[in-house]
């Protein structure tokens, strides 16, 4: 059982409030693809990912963005139990998408750091050291399901 | 993954964006990673304070980013570059060699912070290359 304080659970609501899930999303993916193009591999049916630009301005990769920040604010309002939340999305992921799970790491970075750059100085140590708290139970739940 | 003549170009030239800015970027790099990876404190356990804004991490946050322009210029061939620091890393430190991985993702951090539009993910890219291409360096003396 991960155990939030109040500060962590204050950190993590306020930022979800705050960001604006069409940029965060589309921006966090398309620095993983860039950022680490081997990641690219689970993106074939996406068309002109060949250089930066493309993939910044590819309408697949915004659309996708924003199935990634959906999953991520399930995660945001069941806190007390992302585990079980992801459950069904662990599973997809090792079974039917098939996505290394080291990868899961690279995005939480890109995420951190789009995040980071959206708030600016109000992205404090203290709020940092939470969001990548929560970015690492996030993980560890889409890892549980891996056989 | 080496550095290519265009990664070379792309980090001097944002270097030389974020150089006035070197000492902060380092206290805050530094402070984030002791903050968010409490783990990395065991190697400071002789100072007084290691708080944020403290003076031995705003010391050292300096001694690092000083660390990064040195290699800043040593690009071409950052191994022979580095070697003294290798050394002083290896035999004298110990720093395990994962940690250079965790203090270069906070950099980033703090650079997405402080430079927001100048650190675009083309940029992103070559710099994490360059910062991961030091950590080898610096490496190279462990074994």
């Amino acid at each position: 059982m991960v155990k939030w304080s109040d500060f962590e659970r204050a950190a993590i609501q306020d930022i979800f409030s705050k960001i604006n899930y069409d940029v965060v999303g589309c921006a966090a993916l398309s620095r993983c693809l860039i950022v680490y193009p081997w990641t690219q591999r689970y993106f074939g049916s996406f068309g002109n990912l060949y250089n930066a630009a493309a993939i910044t301005s590819n309408p697949k990769v915004a659309a996708h963005g924003k199935v990634i920040m959906a999953g991520l604010e399930k995660a945001v309002k069941n806190m007390d139990d992302i585990k079980t939340t992801y459950k069904d999305l662990s599973v997809l992921h090792s079974e039917k998408l098939q996505v290394d799970p080291d990868n899961f790491n690279l995005l939480a970075d890109c995420l951190t750091i789009v995040v980071a750059g959206q708030m600016g100085a109000a992205f404090t140590p203290e709020v940092h050291g939470a969001f990548q708290k929560f970015l690492a139970v996030v993980v560890a739940s889409l890892r549980k399901q891996y056989h | 993954m080496s550095l290519t003549a265009k990664d070379k170009e792309t980090v001097k030239a944002f270097w030389a964006k974020v150089a006035p800015k070197a000492e902060d970027i380092g206290q805050d790099a530094l402070s984030r990673m002791l903050a968010v990876y409490p783990q990395t404190k065991t190697y400071f356990s002789h100072w007084k304070d290691m708080s944020a804004g403290s003076a031995p991490v705003k010391k050292h946050g300096a001694t690092v980013m000083g660390g990064v322009a040195d290699a800043v210029t040593k690009i071409d061939d950052l191994t022979s570059g580095l070697l003294s620091l290798s050394e002083l890393h290896a035999f004298t430190l110990r720093v395990d060699p994962a940690n250079f991985k965790i203090l270069a993702h906070n950099i980033l951090v703090v650079f997405a912070i402080k430079f927001p539009t100048d650190f675009t993910p083309e940029v992103h890219v070559s710099v994490d290359k360059f910062l991961a291409a030091l950590a080898r360096a610096l490496s190279e003396k462990y074994r």
